[in-house]
């Protein structure tokens, strides 16, 4: 049997029963459709979460001083508060997998401005630190090389600090006094809202971190070191890079262990990935069983049709077509309605899912992927629910169905 | 009209078990029927030639006994190999069309063809028109069985049983659903088809039917009691004619 006679045979006979044939592919187009918009939705959950884990700074990696044991009893991590400026310029010459480093100092006092006074945390940072932590200044510039090798006497206000200060005005180019040491407002952050526990990320200043050191505490141990990998893939090497440059600055022989810390953000996006894919995963599953039952649909209504059209089979078997060839031909048709099930399913739900983007505002995304495996799954469905109705078809008795009337 | 043995029954017998009884259906017939033949097979319901058509169609398998069609032996063969016997040496024709619904006449005839597994018909689409050229249905080539008067039909179906150049014609009850002008109609049809050499066996329960043919069979309870040449041949055009001009093919 020529299998373009077939596919003639199959599509004349859609083409014939329009009203059923619609009735037969609409469970196919809900499940298709439905499929897409859930998925859709739980990717855009999904893309959502990772743009704000991704705001927190995913390539981060994050040297802190380790815990100091010293006869069995633990002083917690910074017991030992053993990170140099020397560790973090190793890190920068010699990380190859590093993008940028900054060394952090913390030192906690009160801002005094534009008649205001705010008690706040000083980050002493290098100019790398903005790049490295993925933010921008919303006004002015941020500071330089320049200004951090001249101990310049500058700063960048958080927005949270900058509203506290200078509600009316604009801070750039304004002076801020800490501890005394006036400092000239280079620019003022972007606002980049709380963390996960409820940390304000704007209630900040950043100051050069030689600044800090020569005019402000005179401390030289820093708090921690602040790398970021050249890409999320390269999170785990670069923190085992960062693991072997420390422990050669810190002269470490091989039977000591670590007395710093290497760190990634990556717990925390990971749990918040891992809550949207299974929300993404249970919207799919449901959506796959309305796919199911749009199968189931497709099957019955080829049962129905089979017996509709058992003279029609008998007429074919007496010319001379095998059961093989009947078998196809059933087949063929169930493939193309729940094919040009999939096809309408595939509209319905993109359409669905713009609709549901604008009305809710929710964030959505549809991927080529999803589109071509539900696409895939419809027509897989049609040959796995086409092939009992098509086996009863084909095994009619030549003569019985000749009789049937 | 003596030619080469086309159909050769010995001794067939076909059981039916019914509610766990045997209920034979043919008890041991042997049959010949030779190359131009044109055979009429009569008898009662429940005489068994409608199991004996079926037998001969290769749609049933009989329960023993040989049948060779064309010098070949059908039995224990395969079912699609019955499948390819139909398709490249029978034509049906049945009592009630059995045409496609809602497909073309022209689409109807080139069914057969479309399951020809040896590629004997590059075009079936012309071969389907010629086919139906030959019973007269020029005109027709797109109609619906619908829009198709019953002589038309059954023209048609002859048309379809026609165009894979069967060795036989088999033809059950083929007026049977037909006033008895166009019955006329449709034994003239058969009776030119079976001069340019067609072979065709005809079951039927109708006289007139028979007396359109060239040897008639009659059939008793799965048995051939009499098989005899027909006497007085009727010609159907000429009875025809004699009905006067037609009022239209009626249904």
């Amino acid at each position: 049997m020529r299998w373009i006679p077939l596919t003639r045979f199959a599509l004349r006979s859609i083409r014939r029963n329009p009203g059923r044939s619609a009735l037969t592919i609409l469970g196919m187009v809900i499940g298709v459709g439905s499929v897409v918009v859930m998925v859709a939705i739980g990717q855009g959950a999904q893309a959502r979460i990772q743009a704000q884990v991704d705001a927190l700074g995913t390539h981060l990696v994050v040297v802190t001083p380790g815990a100091s044991t010293r006869g069995g009893v633990s002083g917690g991590a910074g017991s030992l508060n053993r990170l140099t400026l020397e560790d973090a310029e190793r890190l920068e010459r010699e990380g190859l997998r590093l993008s940028a480093v900054s060394p952090v100092i913390f030192t906690r006092t009160r801002a005094v401005g534009g008649g205001g006074n705010w008690r706040t945390m000083i980050h002493g940072v290098n100019s790398r630190y903005l790049e490295i932590r993925d933010w921008q200044v919303a006004s002015g510039r941020p500071f330089d090389r320049d200004d951090e090798r001249a101990r310049r006497k500058v700063a960048l206000l958080g927005h949270t600090v900058a509203e506290a200060l200078f509600p009316e005005q604009d801070p750039v180019g304004q002076q801020v006094t800490l501890r005394g040491v006036p400092m000239k407002v280079l620019g003022v952050l972007q606002r980049k809202g709380q963390t996960a526990d409820g940390t304000d990320q704007d209630d900040v200043v950043l100051v050069p971190h030689t600044t800090v050191q020569a005019r402000l505490s005179g401390w030289s141990f820093i708090a921690q070191i602040l790398a970021s990998a050249w890409s999320k893939e390269d999170v785990p090497e670069a923190m085992a890079e960062v693991r072997t440059l420390m422990r050669h600055s810190h002269r470490l022989a091989s039977w000591e262990e670590d007395d710093f810390t290497v760190r990634d953000q990556g717990a925390l996006g990971e749990a918040a990935r891992g809550t949207t894919e299974v929300m993404t995963t249970l919207l799919a599953a449901i959506a796959s069983i309305s796919l199911l039952v749009g199968g189931i649909g497709i099957m019955n209504i080829m049962l129905v049709s089979v017996t509709e059209r058992t003279r029609e089979i008998g007429i074919r078997r007496a010319v001379g077509a095998r059961g093989s060839d009947v078998l196809a031909q059933f087949l063929v048709e169930s493939c193309v309605l729940s094919a040009l099930g999939g096809v309408a399913g595939l509209v319905l739900g993109v359409v669905a899912t713009v609709l549901v983007g604008r009305l809710t505002g929710w964030a959505t995304a549809i991927s080529p992927s999803v589109l071509l495996l539900s696409f895939g799954f419809s027509a897989a469905v049609g040959i796995f629910f086409g092939w009992y109705p098509a086996r009863r078809a084909a095994a009619l008795d030549p003569i019985e169905a000749l009789r049937h009337s | 009209m003596e030619g080469a043995p086309l159909i050769e029954l010995r001794g067939i017998t076909r059981d039916y078990v019914l509610g766990g009884d045997r209920v034979p259906a043919l008890r041991g017939v042997d049959l010949v029927v030779r190359r131009g033949e044109m055979v009429a097979i009569m008898g009662a319901s429940g005489s068994g030639k409608s199991t004996l058509m079926n037998v001969l169609g290769c749609l049933d398998r009989p329960t023993s006994g040989t049948y060779l069609l064309d010098g070949v032996p059908v039995e224990g063969r395969s079912d699609d190999a019955l499948a390819d016997l139909r398709n490249q040496r029978l034509g049906f024709i049945f009592q009630g069309f059995n045409l496609l619904a809602r497909t073309s006449a022209v689409e109807n005839v080139e069914l057969p063809l479309l399951y020809d597994r040896r590629g004997r018909f590059p075009d079936p689409r012309a071969r389907a028109r010629a086919a139906l050229e030959r019973v007269g249905l020029a005109g027709r080539l797109q109609h619906h069985p619908d829009a198709l008067s019953g002589g038309q039909q059954q023209r048609v179906a002859i048309a379809r049983a026609l165009v894979t150049e069967p060795s036989v014609l088999l033809a059950d009850e083929p007026t049977g659903n037909l006033d008895s002008r166009t019955s006329l109609e449709i034994m003239a049809l058969f009776q030119g088809l079976n001069d340019q050499g067609i072979t065709l066996l005809i079951v039927t329960h109708e006289d007139e039917v028979a007396a359109c043919c060239r040897r008639k069979v009659v059939m008793l309870d799965g048995r051939i009691v009499s098989d005899q040449p027909v006497e007085e041949r009727i010609g159907a055009e000429e009875q025809r004619e004699r009905l006067g001009p037609a009022a239209g093919g009626a249904r």
